[in-house]
């Protein structure tokens, strides 16, 4: 058994770096069209899925399909940004809540319909499986390896978006639509990439979710309020403020499981209350 | 609002928009017939009025002032608690029930208001569906009081007037949930031609324009709250005596979300979007009883996203969309 | 740019009228863009004010400030003699201080006489009464329709804003802050978006205003500032550069320089 404290706080970052690859995304298109997609999650899922086919049905090894988790619900999120969410830009929160509370529901339906209501297994390569003693800390392997994808992925998005031409756009289009509009970037095709890599990002997260905490058709829903939770705290559009707010209710959730598990959920309701009513606009949110 | 009346003054214009139209009165008439034409369906019948004040809460705050909620099941399973709970402790009497329940409700209403009144958008849609989710977990951890997952257990109604008992067929179910939504109905009808009702249109309409003209939004989408609130209290009170049952369920995002899905389907912003709304939502369901859940929501699912493209305001804007086309031809 | 105010306000008889709108030392900037730099004026009661610059001088920026829609980084706002700085846009108007919006910002979906009736009752103060029938406040209601008529908006008044055609919403905008009963009224481009033939109806209807209103306008059209302001001021870079009467103002070769030879008719 490892010391708890810092067990806990091991268990809580991994599984904070899974919320933050599953909700990074959303922040980012959040913040950049003020779109409100509750089918966020519905991509993450179907990464989930792509994972587990590939795996069970075609007997990839599991590291060869997080690329195709990642770009099949890339792909799958352009879809449906160009046919149904950009009708919807301008639109009233209550319907684009509508809409994509509608994907959601019907997301979770066919994955019921076409993989059943049960958890789907996967098998982990062994030396995923194991766990080693750094100072007489128990270290799971895979969730060592999960704090490592989480921590590159971070690094990989700030350095993006600070370093590079389409980051400083993203940039721009997040501050001030209209302005970056006017200095001639593409707003449409800016976002369009970027809710492609927002999605894509969550397919991933939904492959490397299940080992953790499993795969079935609610996993749409009860990710999403989880991930709901941590866009809000983080403060819209920002990538470390997801990173903070992911580490947050990661840690909150497993210490609350762990230590007074008759709360349930409880707590990480209560971080996320009331973080917005000391700062409505999240932890690192401008507006 | 068509100006065919030519009313003479201002004042009779504005009397004439509040003036009951013969399809109102139509309605409530039929809402009568399962008395006599479907008696096995009166449990049906009343868990319908039930949905459909809970919808008409909702309406006050979504429909009238703009308010986006994701948890308004709170208040629903805040008065279904509380009448049980009262039956249990300290008498079954229900109307007495339904009181304390109604103001519990909107004394939560109104304390939770002040933080609601705070935010827009976004931040308004997660503060919502985190006090309600809050609220859920909460009922779900205080297993001494509520009977955690096992639902509230000695609920006790007394017979409504001391003279109709709630059985098994319904009757007395469905006339006193009935006559409670009619009474709560014709409240709203009149808050709504109330100036304060005028107010509210306003926020909806346009919210930054309201400061403007002197109008504190806030005070009044903390009074509108704590009335919505009141009466999604009032429809959990009515389930809860009408069945004598309270579980968790009642306090559950699915009841928020679909509530919401009543409320849009029948056309939020309209009195009787919800009612119709609720009829409309209750039946299918009744119907599609046999499928498995998860399909059920495909096809809301699919209803939803059909709406919020082809119907953005609801089954009864858009008949009276194609009753004015027809009107004008 | 940031040429001090070379002009002092004109000593003529308004300089000894009661003030019914001042600020003292007004400054904002978002980030390093400075909007307002240390805005000092004083509108004495009855004036007809006309604010002009070129587009980004800060004109909208500043009535905004003066509502309560942004808050100043510092300096003070007085409404008579009381201080505002503080208040809430919605107690702003309760003091008698209204605006119009450059961009039309109305009620859609309610008619003339709904929304000109709920900023009535709002000032009344009844809008919180919900166990009544609107149609019993006959005062409010006719004190409305009364306030339309004189707007010339009579006889569209029972139907949607969103179908009335796009003169009479901008009358519809002046309605909506008259209806408050302001002491000040700020009008943000009155006329912004009519042609040119449609916006001196506009104009007449605000120069029919009552002696007693406190106005200022924001306009571009040089011809109709100079008929119907009784004074002006410059602003350019978020600075007062020149006030006076318009005589003043036409004299002024600074203000040529900057701003009136420039962009003739902005």
């Amino acid at each position: 058994m490892l010391p708890p404290v810092l067990g806990v706080l091991f268990d809580g970052i991994a599984y904070g770096m899974l919320l933050f690859l599953l909700s990074v995304g959303l922040s980012v298109t959040l913040g950049l069209m003020n779109f409100v997609n509750l089918a966020h999650c519905a991509f993450a899922m179907l990464g989930g899925y792509v994972t587990v086919t590939l795996m069970n049905v075609l007997h990839w090894p599991f590291f060869a399909t997080l690329p195709l988790a990642f770009l099949i619900a890339a792909a799958a999120s352009v879809a449906f940004e160009r046919t149904l969410y950009r009708r919807l830009y301008r639109a009233s929160d209550l319907d684009q809540v509508l809409l994509t509370i509608g994907i959601a529901f019907v997301s979770v339906a066919v994955a019921a319909w076409f993989f059943g209501t049960t958890q789907q297994p996967v098998d982990m390569p062994a030396y995923m499986r194991g766990s080693f003693n750094v100072l007489g800390l128990n270290i799971a392997a895979y969730r060592l390896f999960l704090v490592g994808v989480g921590v590159a992925v971070t690094v990989a998005l700030i350095g993006a978006l600070e370093y590079t031409r389409f980051g400083a756009q993203v940039r721009a289009a997040v501050d001030n639509q209209r302005m970056a509009s006017g200095l001639g970037i593409n707003v449409d095709l800016t976002f369009a990439i970027t809710f492609a890599l927002g999605s894509g990002l969550a397919g991933l997260g939904g492959a490397l979710a299940i080992e953790i905490v499993g795969l079935d058709p609610n996993f749409a829903f009860t990710y999403l309020v989880y991930v709901l939770i941590i866009v809000s705290v983080g403060g819209l559009g920002s990538i470390a403020g997801s990173f903070a707010a992911a580490c947050l209710i990661g840690i909150s959730d497993i210490a609350g499981k762990y230590y007074v598990p008759e709360l349930g959920a409880f707590l990480i309701y209560l971080v996320m209350v009331v973080v917005l009513m000391w700062r409505p606009a999240g932890l690192f949110g401008k507006r | 609002m068509p100006a065919s009346a030519a009313p003479s003054t201002p004042q009779q214009y504005l009397q004439s928009l509040s003036r009951w139209h013969p399809i109102e009165i139509a309605f409530w008439l039929a809402t009568l017939t399962p008395f006599l034409l479907f008696p096995t369906y009166l449990s049906l019948a009343s868990q319908i009025a039930v949905a459909a004040l809970f919808a008409l809460s909702l309406d006050l705050i979504l429909g009238y002032a703009g308010i986006v909620s994701l948890g308004h099941a709170a208040f629903f399973g805040i008065g279904a608690y509380t009448a049980g709970l009262f039956s249990k402790f300290v008498w079954g009497e229900p109307l007495s029930g339904l009181l304390v329940a109604t103001a519990m409700a909107a004394l939560v209403g109104y304390a939770s208001s002040f933080i609601v009144a705070r935010f827009r958008h976004l931040t308004l849609i997660m503060i919502t569906l985190g006090l309600g989710l809050l609220l859920a977990e909460a009922a779900n951890s205080a297993g001494w009081l509520t009977g955690g997952s096992d639902g509230l257990q000695g609920v006790d109604i007394w017979p409504l007037l001391g003279l109709f008992k709630f059985d098994l067929y319904g009757t007395t179910a469905y006339a006193y949930s009935l006559s409670v939504l009619f009474v709560v109905f014709l409240m709203a009808r009149r808050l709504i031609n109330s100036p304060f009702g005028l107010a509210l249109r306003g926020i909806r309409e346009n919210w930054v324009r309201m400061p403007a003209i002197g109008a504190d939004s806030r005070s009044h989408i903390r009074k509108v709250y704590t009335i919505s609130a009141g009466v999604a209290g009032i429809a959990g009170a009515v389930i809860a005596q009408t069945t004598s049952t309270v579980s968790l369920e009642a306090l559950s995002f699915e009841r928020s979300a679909d509530v919401l899905v009543m409320l849009v389907l029948g056309g939020a912003g309209r009195l009787y979007g919800g009612l119709v709304g609720a009829a409309i939502f209750m039946i299918a369901r009744d119907q599609f009883s046999g499928i498995a859940p998860q399909f059920w929501y495909f096809w809301i699912g699919i209803l939803l996203i059909a709406v919020v493209m082809l119907l953005p305001n609801g089954i009864l804007g858009g008949l009276s969309k194609i009753l004015a086309r027809w009107r004008g031809r | 740019m940031s040429a001090p105010a070379h002009i002092a306000p004109s000593k003529d008889a308004i300089a000894n009228r009661a003030i019914a709108l001042a600020t003292r030392g007004l400054s904002m900037s978002f980030g390093s863009l400075v909007v307002a730099r240390d805005i000092d004026l004083n509108l004495p009661v009855g004036a007809r004010y006309a604010l002009i610059g070129p587009n980004g001088a800060g004109k909208t920026t500043l009535i905004n400030m003066m509502t309560g829609m942004l808050a100043p980084n510092s300096g003070q706002i007085f409404l008579g003699d009381e201080a505002i700085t503080h208040l809430e846009p919605q107690d702003r108007v309760r003091r008698g201080l209204a605006r119009t919006f450059q961009i039309n910002t109305l009620f859609a979906g309610l008619n003339p006489l709904e929304a000109v009736t709920l900023a009535v009752i709002e000032r009344r103060g009844i809008a919180g009464t919900f166990w009544q029938n609107i149609a019993m406040h006959r005062e409010a209601i006719e004190e409305a329709h009364g306030i339309l008529v004189k707007l010339r908006l009579g006889d569209c008044c029972y139907q949607p804003t969103r179908e009335l055609p796009y003169g009479r919403q901008r009358l519809l905008e002046i309605a909506l802050a008259l209806a408050t009963k302001p002491k000040v009224l700020l009008l943000d481009e009155p006329a912004a978006g009519v042609p040119q033939d449609e916006s001196g109806d506009i104009f007449e209807v605000v120069a029919s205003l009552s002696d007693d209103l406190t106005l200022l306008f924001i306009e571009h059209d040089m011809h109709v500032v100079f008929r119907f302001a009784s004074h002006i001021i410059v602003l350019v870079g978020g600075a007062v550069f020149a006030q006076g009467t318009p005589a003043e103002i036409a004299a002024d070769t600074g203000v040529r320089e900057v701003y009136l030879g420039k962009r003739k008719h902005g």
